[in-house]
């Protein structure tokens, strides 16, 4: 049964569970497909995640490759197909435990990039699994910036091939998913040299592997790059190159190409290279970082109601620790940064279709502003995430430390999410150029695009709020967070103008205001973040238990960032310290408030315990049962610990005589 | 050092490359080993001890830990002499190996609440110990799963009928000889945890479990053999102890801080990345502002946090003396300023080791750069010992018990004694204040940082009696300001560190070396001002112009900083086998030493790997 601390907080809802987790999936049917894949999957024991934490590296990685290719044969059974509505459910019922996941990498880079020829070439073998694929961009000794890539290819003209080159150590590629021991080909990016002249970084398919043995082909030196804080079951790689011949067909030229007598074609927007990246980016948002903080929520919100600790009023039972301010404090801020993020998602999602839809019509115009909001967003979004699934982790006290919690691996997970697809300072700093651009189009009365009109708005006067409620008034705080974003880029542009006229060289005077661009890079994103939130609950109408949880939920969102960030808003004295001090009553308010929905709010993200993978987050709240029964299959309990007869039992016995 | 480094017998192959049951077998080795090598170079100072002991297991937690750091100790203090005779030789030559088992699976910063019983039989004098319930099984203790045949274990005692609170008894738990469990206990290890490898953290669920009246410890209270309880005389003296442990997490937050400092800031010095100028080559990423703004403010806290642990130290030196003679007025103000420390430095800590770790990038995430297990090592130091946000609440009751005393007229003492000018300040103006700050001088900025503890100790105050007006219940009122209270908190261990800081800097007689640290001094005070302008600001103790320019001197102090910050790093001193790193080696030959590590992966000891053969190769063939 459920434990009783848990139902008694069920019973208590003020909305539906289930049409929340309907409109949440977007409506009732996908609810039901994703439920239908989540079983199908989970309810197949090679698919099983019970013993992930007890298992070596070399186990998990023989795991995920054995579930990759019986993947192949359930999707197969069950009729999914990758276009199908139940695609994208598939990862999250596998809780992403799975290997070989760099083929979709591989191939979405051959459509991008690829001519029709190549496509109809490469794709077919793909997704026979005849070939198997990886992606090798980043090296030892470069990341995040592109062109300080060393490896080179060079283009022979008499054999029509290039000669794939790592000249010195740093140039390894280094860090490639499924390129330890799986890939069989991978797109290599290397700077392209024809006749001596080097025309900077393109891609290249390169075999890595024999077809038949799987031994390496010649010149290729390739393996695993050692154990990491997470990911135990993906075969990371290294590469080193050899003078390996390609054949002049290999380098991928939908947007460039070099004819046989090596004179370099271009064609299209160089640009379009940066779409795949976006792509990438809003797609790793879900799945990679909004899904894991729901989890950390589920977990720790459920594991708080359970856990009894101390005494609130003497004479009564001990409190359930989430009945305390100060971890109400800690969680549910982290809650409503779950569904702002969700919903950002969905925003992110539209503006992505939409400029896809205009680069279909060979419109490029949109693809500096995605490129800005998906870079700004990955890098706020994974890096709020990731320390939203640190407290929750923190906030479970000794239980959290075990792994059978579920919350250590989630957060080692969700922490690369910081650096892979682009350093987030980096990001910030790109999204950072956008917005002082636009800043500067807009006082100079040019157009600029709708997402970042409210730069060119007047910003004046100051916060209004005269009491609580007026702090609860979605116009009221959504304003604040504007005026603090529009002051944080309009100070910075004036600071880099001060600079550049005082004799600074540009980019001395840019790195002199990296700190404060980054800042208004994420005020900017926070700013979006609230009124998107905001903009998504008056939509609600319709649903008014639900509109009214969003609500609150939206209005704990924006004051626990003012509460956060007090300085900013109190910098000008947009709010006075005085109002700071009401913000702060109402946002602790709210907690009391959302404390009584709690649960109800993590049970709508629908996490099958299964999913979860967690003895503390577990729907029926059976925790210390739960925790008992399964560190008892701890490998280190079934077998007789060697240690005792080899060291433990001489030491007991015969110290003596050894001192 | 040298001893241990070159002793071939403490070699052993790269721990990451291990598995949880090997780094346990790796770790008790060592153990069994060094415990013999003390004896043998007759080390028995606990100074050596512990440095010699830190070099063999390279800072990581070993199973012998609570042997060495809890039984023994604990039968020091609360063993009878009757027992010391019984128990301490045989436990001082390995005979007998000791843990602690205090918490409990449902039970953990709240003593009281432990299930555990222990009830005497008058009838055969002894005391049968119980876990009623799966709640009560002990959880979490080190060393317990498999290596330990005793145990301290912590229980409700029960006499008479009646329930006289938590007690210590000694618990055999497995035969000596064979190792086997004792009929009557369950013993066994918790499972894979975030970090503590090789540490067999246990459980241990008692059923009827008998032992004799004697292996109650009885130097304070006394169970007689017709059950008849004797009361302890004070119970305030086990304050000692957590005092001590705690003192000793602030010196680990620096330690640890230190090292994932050295790291991040010597692969900065190393990788190059991107342009700074136009047709350059790449610059060192320590060349960047956004790369300084987020190391040197925590280089500059590391060496805060060594001067704070030190502090501590010798005050728990010269009061643990006061305390002996039975003067135990200070101890209330240490209690309380460490429970404080130690939550924040720990806190801090856990943070600042995560962002040096980010500050590598990518390969900060490799388990060669030596940060994920320095992170995983350290971060349960916010749980054990104490809650971290409990231990600020507890600093806070300390912090509105003086405000009250000066609210009523009393003068108080010691780092709270700030508060004694709370009714003056009143009286004058605010801005006042905000004038007087000069932010060049580290003296001036301990006045701000005190001027903003003391307006939020005041304002969390001021709230509890407000909701206390409001409502009848204290424990209500209570919570519903705990997270003021817990701010109120923090400012105040805030203060008290850059109080400290400050107050290093003039013991110092090596002119550049003063020069350097005063430049931290600063860049620690003002970067904690820019984080927190919001207080400064409201508090009117900055005015909007003074924040702009203290963030403006931060970024003056980074550009400072930078031709000594491999320098400061150094000067941690850390050796390369200690700091485990391949990131963070003296030498900086990164790229090579990488390689040369990745190739000794587990998965790249065949150069095909079995998985093909088994599944890929099956899968190829079939589609």
């Amino acid at each position: 049964g459920v434990n009783p601390d848990l139902a008694s907080e069920r019973q208590t809802a003020s909305f539906s569970v289930e049409k929340l987790t309907a409109w949440l999936d977007g409506g009732a049917e996908h609810t039901r497909i994703r439920r239908a894949v989540v079983e199908a999957i989970q309810s197949d024991p090679i698919f099983s995640r019970e013993n992930q934490y007890f298992q070596s590296q070399n186990e998990r990685y023989e795991a995920a490759v054995r579930k990759a290719v019986h993947l192949q044969k359930k999707m197969r059974e069950m009729g999914w197909t990758e276009n199908g509505p139940e695609y994208k459910y598939i990862y999250r019922a596998l809780s992403g435990d799975v290997a070989l996941l760099l083929q979709r990498v591989f191939k979405r880079s051959i459509s991008v990039l690829g001519s029709e020829k190549q496509i109809a070439k490469w794709i077919p073998l793909a997704t026979q699994y005849q070939i198997i694929g990886s992606y090798a961009q980043t090296e030892l000794g470069h990341g995040t910036y592109l062109q300080g890539l060393e490896t080179t290819a060079v283009f022979d003209v008499s054999t029509q091939e290039f000669i794939l080159n790592t000249p010195t150590v740093s140039a390894m590629k280094w860090w490639p998913g499924d390129m330890g021991r799986s890939a069989t080909h991978t797109v290599v990016f290397a700077q392209l040299y024809i006749h001596g002249k080097c025309y900077g970084v393109h891609p290249f398919i390169v075999q890595i592997r024999s077809l038949q043995d799987h031994s390496l082909c010649p010149g290729v030196t390739a393996g695993d790059i050692g154990p990491k804080m997470s990911f135990e079951h993906a075969d990371n790689g290294y590469l080193m190159l050899q003078k390996v011949r390609v054949p002049r067909e290999n380098m991928l030229n939908k947007f460039c190409e070099v004819q046989p007598d090596g004179t370099y074609v271009t064609r299209g927007s160089e640009k379009i290279n940066y779409f795949p990246m976006t792509t990438v980016r809003i797609s790793i948002i879900s799945d990679e970082v909004i899904i894991p903080l729901m989890k950390a929520c589920t977990i720790a919100i459920r594991y708080s109601v359970v856990r009894r600790q101390s005494k609130l009023k003497p004479g009564e039972q001990e409190a359930k620790i989430l009945d305390y301010q100060t971890q109400q404090e800690k969680l549910l801020p982290q809650l409503a940064a779950a569904y702002a993020f969700h919903f950002i998602n969905n925003y992110l999602q539209e503006l992505l279709d939409r400029g896809y839809r205009e680069i279909q019509r060979k419109n490029f115009e949109p693809l500096p502003e995605l490129h800005a909001f998906s870079s700004g967003f990955k890098a706020m979004v994974t890096q709020y995430c990731t320390s939203a699934v640190e407290i929750c982790l923190r906030a479970c006290g000794g239980h959290g430390y075990s792994l059978l919690s579920g919350l250590p691996s989630l957060y080692t997970k969700i922490l690369a999410s910081c650096i892979y697809e682009g350093e987030n300072t980096v990001l910030l700093l790109q999204t950072a150029r956008f917005l002082i651009k636009c800043f500067m189009a807009a006082s100079a009365g040019q157009p600029i695009p709708p997402s970042v009109a409210y730069l060119a708005a007047v910003n004046a006067g100051k916060c209004p709020a005269k009491n609580k409620l007026d702090f609860l008034r979605p116009d009221i705080y959504t304003e604040a967070y504007r005026h603090t974003a529009v002051r944080l880029i309009s100070s910075v542009v004036a600071k880099l103008q001060d600079l550049i006229h005082s004799g600074v060289k540009k980019y001395d005077a840019w790195n002199q205001c990296t700190v404060q661009l980054v800042q208004a890079a994420k005020a900017h994103c926070h700013y979006i973040s609230v009124v998107n939130f905001a903009e998504t609950v008056e939509k609600l109408e319709t649903k008014p238990d639900i509109q009214k949880i969003m609500k609150h939920l939206c209005d704990l969102f924006a004051l626990h960032g003012i509460f956060s960030n007090a300085g900013v808003f109190l910098h000008d004295e947009y709010i006075s310290g005085a109002q700071m001090d009401v913000a702060t009553a109402s946002y602790l308010d709210l907690l009391a408030v959302i404390r009584k929905d709690a649960v109800p709010l993590v049970d709508a993200f629908d996490f099958t315990d299964k999913t979860l993978n967690s003895a503390l987050g577990s729907y029926d709240g059976q925790v210390y049962q739960r925790l008992y029964e399964w560190a008892q299959k701890s490998p280190t309990n079934k077998q007789i610990s060697p240690s005792y007869e080899k060291y433990l039992k001489p030491l007991l016995h015969n110290t003596l005589s050894k001192l | 050092e040298a001893l241990v480094l070159n002793d071939p017998d403490f070699q052993h192959e790269d721990l990451n490359f291990l598995s949880r049951s090997q780094r346990y077998e790796q770790a008790i080795r060592k153990s069994a080993l060094m415990v013999m090598k003390l004896r043998e170079y007759g080390i028995a100072d606990p100074e050596e001890i512990y440095w010699f002991k830190s070099f063999v297991h390279r800072g990581r937690p070993e199973p012998l830990d609570l042997h060495l750091g809890m039984f023994l100790p604990t039968l020091l203090t609360q063993a009878t002499p009757e027992q010391q005779d019984r128990f301490f030789m045989p436990a001082w030559n390995l005979e007998i190996i000791g843990t602690y088992a205090q918490t409990e699976m449902g039970h953990g910063t709240h003593l009281r609440g432990l299930e555990t019983t222990a009830t005497y039989d008058p009838a055969t004098q002894e005391f049968i110990l119980n876990s009623p319930t799966v709640t009560s099984i002990k959880w979490w203790p080190g060393g317990l799963g498999k290596t330990s045949n005793h145990a301290i274990v912590l229980a409700q005692l029960y006499t008479q009928g009646q329930c006289k609170g938590l007690h210590a008894f000694i618990v055999p738990i497995r035969q000596l000889g064979t190792h086997e469990p004792l009929p009557g206990i369950t013993v066994g290890d918790i499972g894979p945890k975030f970090g503590y490898d090789e540490m067999d953290n246990g459980y241990l669920k008692m059923d009827n479990f008998r032992i004799p009246r004697e292996n109650m410890l009885m130097k304070y209270a006394q169970v007689e053999p017709d059950g008849t309880y004797v009361k302890p005389l004070s119970d305030k003296l086990t304050y000692g102890t957590m005092v001590f442990i705690r003192s000793l997490i602030v010196g680990d937050s620096a330690r640890s801080l230190s090292r994932a400092c050295t790291i991040a800031i010597r692969y900065s010095a190393v990788r190059h990345q991107s342009e700074l100028k136009p047709g350059e080559p790449e610059p060192q990423i320590l060349d960047y502002q956004t790369q300084q703004y987020k190391l040197f403010p925590l280089l500059a806290t590391a060496y805060a946090f060594h001067f704070v642990g030190a502090y501590i130290k010798d005050t728990y030196r010269r009061i643990s003396g006061d305390i002996n003679e039975g003067d135990l007025s200070e101890l209330p103000e240490l209690h309380a300023l460490t429970a404080g420390l130690k939550a924040f430095t720990s806190w801090t800590a856990n943070a600042g080791i995560e962002e040096c770790r980010m500050a590598c990038g990518g390969h900060g995430y490799s388990r060669c750069s030596g940060i994920p297990d320095i992170y995983v090592t350290f971060t349960p130091s916010c749980t054990y010992e104490g809650e971290n946000t409990v231990m600020m609440l507890q600093t806070a009751r300390f912090l509105v018990k003086s405000y009250t005393q000066v609210s009523s007229g009393q003068e108080v003492t010691g780092m709270v004694s700030y508060l004694n000018d709370l009714p003056r300040q009143r009286i004058q103006p605010q801005h006042v204040a905000a004038r007087s700050v000069r932010i060049n001088e580290p003296l001036s900025l301990v006045e701000a940082y005190k001027a903003r503890a003391a307006r939020l100790v005041e304002a969390a105050a001021k709230n509890l009696q407000a909701e206390l007006n409001l409502r009848k219940s204290k424990e209500d009122a209570w919570n519903r300001t705990s997270v003021d209270l817990v701010r109120a908190s923090e400012a105040h261990c805030h203060y008290v560190i850059v109080k400290l800081f400050a107050a290093k800097l003039s013991e110092i007689s090596n002119a550049a070396v003063r020069a350097v640290l005063t430049e931290l001094c600063l860049l620690y005070a003002l970067y904690g001002i820019s984080k927190n302008t919001g207080d400064f600001l409201q508090a009117g103790i900055l005015t909007e112009a003074q924040s702009t320019q203290v963030y403006q001197q931060v970024k003056e102090l980074l550009a400072a900083l930078r031709p000594n910050a491999v320098a400061l790093a150094d000067a941690f001193d850390f050796h390369d086998v200690h700091l485990g790193s391949v990131l963070g080696r003296y030498d900086g030959n990164v790229y090579e030493n990488m390689f040369e590590w990745a190739k000794k992966s587990p998965l790249n000891q065949k150069e095909v790997h079995e998985s093909f053969h088994k599944h890929l190769k099956p899968m190829q063939a079939k589609l």
